[in-house]
């Protein structure tokens, strides 16, 4: 597979962005600059990235608790991502949202979401709209490992098959469900068997190789958008720190050796040595990249800083759509 | 902006009476198919999505639209809120309210909340039907009977539609369909059959509007659903002992047409609230706080305000005990004796 320089590049960035908003939300966190809950996804940055290369802006995503990739991945603006993180009203939902509802309807980015399989069926839903437009969109569902003990990974494998349905199912397998090994969870500790069972194509890949989702993601949007049905891809990755923190982040209780083993996998690392290798970016090239990217990131903060609070005038509003 | 309280965006219409040449006489089961049916020609963007359909949908609207889904309950209401997100206006029917349980994450948890949640950077124009309510004899017990609305009450962000007759089921759905938010349809099972008369033409009815089903002076029963029918019979038997009995059907419960009732037991100063539901935490209950916290509305009233709901028990199948859960009309009677013999003894 050939992939253009400027593509290449272009996803190492958006990873890079990924990787250094994460490292600076879990700064923020423990400074109390922002609420709630984090939930890194530093380490996974290939899997939303790679797939989301493969998709135009009309094409909708749904994701998950861990949902900042892939709203970077989709193109979401990180000045109104962190202003939602701060709880202002500048932020994509003028935070009543925050990380967990973190949302871009307006480039298909159709919400993350705090409960664990829950938007597999709403991605299934804009699959079928999608269909029903019958202008070749496809509908990018994001989930874990821990979602498909949910029932609504089945339902919506099933239901989605059925209708030959323009979907393709993303499982991000970081090993944990939560704070439990995948094993604790499943009797079958591989995800993409599950696809046969409900007559779809299921593949199995290093999630931690952005080429590699690349390559299966065109498969599968491909097939989708030709009107040949659902895929399931599963992305064998790891997430390098905790499942979530508030005012600190928890101590590691995984083995040393695993996480050494995947830090050992750096998915950037691996795609910036490939660039520096093939000469197709400077050593000074990625260095400047990552000051831009520093640069973007401490205005990000600057423009959340500076959005107001709402008003609690603002409590009912949007809670209904108005009369037509 | 809320859907409850004093705000209330209609006044009291008075329906015009229309003459008979312009209704016909139908089911409520058909108005119901009815209203899906033509807001289906009306709109391309409706579709529709359940493990079985009553009429022939398929036949005029074909598989695109119409949607044979597996019982896949909780799939099915997510799909409907996603893809109404993405232009179309889903109606997912969920048939029995009990089946819709094991869907309670995309209900609560997804549909209720997500416009807010997203800061209302979209809509959500989803409709849930559902048939509810006791079987009435027929033996379907407790897995299948239920009257739980006042669960969706609770959960702010969605709207709620009990239609009582043929024409409001018609109306009231087709307002549903229209709505830019997510509505649930509580259709009562035991009205299925239930004949009346329906306005030819695209009836709408509002939702968020009461409708007074009988005026009268001495007390106001607040009706819902099968209720309805059975006030006004009680209504009909007191009126031969000169007792004038006022029916208020609220027909929508969120928004609750509050100004309409609190209207209504201001002039009469008696309020009975009659469901099929269980009295704790139910409708009725929501119906009766909201007319006592309005000073005027209490300061009118002149008897304790009476629940007349059914047992706290799940449906049980021997027909002798479904019967004993449920109010009847001799029970509403009974409740509207007792309000108007009451005196206050200040």
């Amino acid at each position: 597979m050939t992939v253009a320089t400027t593509a290449l590049l272009a996803m190492l960035r958006s990873m890079m962005l990924i990787r250094e908003f994460e490292e600076l939300a879990i700064r923020l966190r423990t400074a109390g600059r922002i609420y709630g809950v984090v939930h890194p996804y530093t380490g996974q940055e290939a899997v939303a990235v790679g797939v989301c290369a493969c998709l135009n802006r009309t094409d909708r995503i749904t994701s998950t608790h861990r949902g900042h990739g892939h709203c970077i991945a989709k193109g979401a603006d990180i000045k109104r991502m962190m202003a939602e993180l701060f709880g202002r009203v500048d932020g994509y939902c003028k935070g009543k949202g925050g990380s967990m509802h973190i949302a871009d309807f307006s480039i298909g980015m159709m919400g993350a979401n705090g409960v664990v399989g829950a938007g597999l069926p709403m991605a299934a839903g804009a699959a079928l709209a999608a269909q029903l437009d019958g202008r070749g969109g496809v509908a990018v569902c994001f989930f874990g490992d821990g979602a498909v003990t949910e029932g609504e990974f089945h339902e919506a494998l099933n239901i989605s098959a059925v209708w030959n349905l323009p979907i393709v199912f993303v499982c991000e397998n970081n090993l944990y469900a939560s704070n439990n090994a995948i094993a604790v969870q499943h009797r079958v500790t591989s995800i993409a068997p599950h696809a046969a069972g409900y007559g779809m194509p299921g593949v199995a890949l290093d999630g931690n190789n952005v080429l590699a989702v690349l390559e299966a993601a065109e498969v599968a949007v491909d097939r989708a958008r030709s009107g040949k049905g659902p895929s399931l891809i599963e992305c064998n990755t790891y997430r390098w720190y905790f499942h979530s923190m508030r005012d600190e982040p928890p101590p590691e209780k995984r083995p040393a050796g695993e996480v050494a083993l995947w830090k050992g996998r750096d998915p950037i690392a691996r795609l910036s040595a490939d660039l520096i290798g093939r000469r197709l970016l400077s050593e000074s090239e990625f260095d400047a990249m990552r000051r831009q990217i520093l640069i973007d990131l401490d205005e990000a903060v600057a423009f959340a800083g500076d959005s107001p609070f709402p008003e609690p005038g603002a409590l009912q509003e949007d809670m209904y759509a108005p009369e037509r | 902006m809320p859907l409850s309280g004093d705000r209330h965006a209609h006044p009291i219409m008075n329906v015009p009476t229309i003459p008979e040449a312009m209704m016909r006489t139908i089911s409520y089961a058909q108005a119901l198919d009815e209203a899906i049916a033509e807001e289906m020609r009306r709109d391309e963007k409706v579709i529709t999505m359940a493990t079985d359909f009553t009429g022939e949908p398929m036949k005029e609207f074909g598989p695109e639209r119409v949607r044979f889904t597996p019982i896949s309950e909780s799939v099915m209401t997510g799909m409907g809120l996603g893809a109404s997100a993405c232009g179309y206006r889903p109606v997912v029917n969920w048939r029995s309210v009990t089946f819709c349980f094991v869907a309670m994450d995309q209900i609560i948890n997804q549909a209720s909340k997500i416009r807010y949640m997203v800061g209302g950077q979209a809509d959500f124009p989803v409709t849930y039907r559902c048939s509810t309510g006791m079987s009435m004899g027929s033996g379907m017990a407790a897995q299948h009977s239920q009257s739980p609305y006042s669960i969706w009450m609770h959960v702010a962000g969605l709207k709620i539609i009990l239609p009582s007759k043929p024409a409001d089921a018609k109306g009231l759905l087709k307002s549903a369909i229209r709505d830019n938010n997510p509505v649930v349809s509580f259709e009562c099972g035991r009205l299925n059959t239930m004949m009346g008369p329906v306005p030819d033409g695209d009836h709408l009815v509002p939702l968020g509007v009461a409708e007074v089903k009988r005026v009268g002076q001495d007390v106001t029963v607040v009706a819902l659903a099968y209720y309805v029918q059975e006030s006004l019979a009680a209504a009909d038997s007191l009126a031969r002992e000169g007792i004038s009995v006022e029916v208020v059907d609220p027909r929508t419960l969120v928004p609750l047409d509050v100004h309409t009732i609190r209207a209504s037991v201001r002039k009469t100063g008696r309020l009975i609230v009659v469901d099929e539901a269980p009295p704790m935490c139910s409708a009725a209950a929501e119906i009766a706080a909201l007319v006592v916290e309005d000073a005027a509305t209490f300061l009118a009233l002149k008897a304790p305000v009476q629940r007349v709901c059914a047992v706290p028990v799940p449906v049980p199948y021997s027909p002798p005990l479904e019967m004993a859960a449920l109010p009847d009309v001799e029970d509403i009677v009974a409740a509207i004796r007792r309000v108007l013999e009451f005196e206050l003894e200040n």
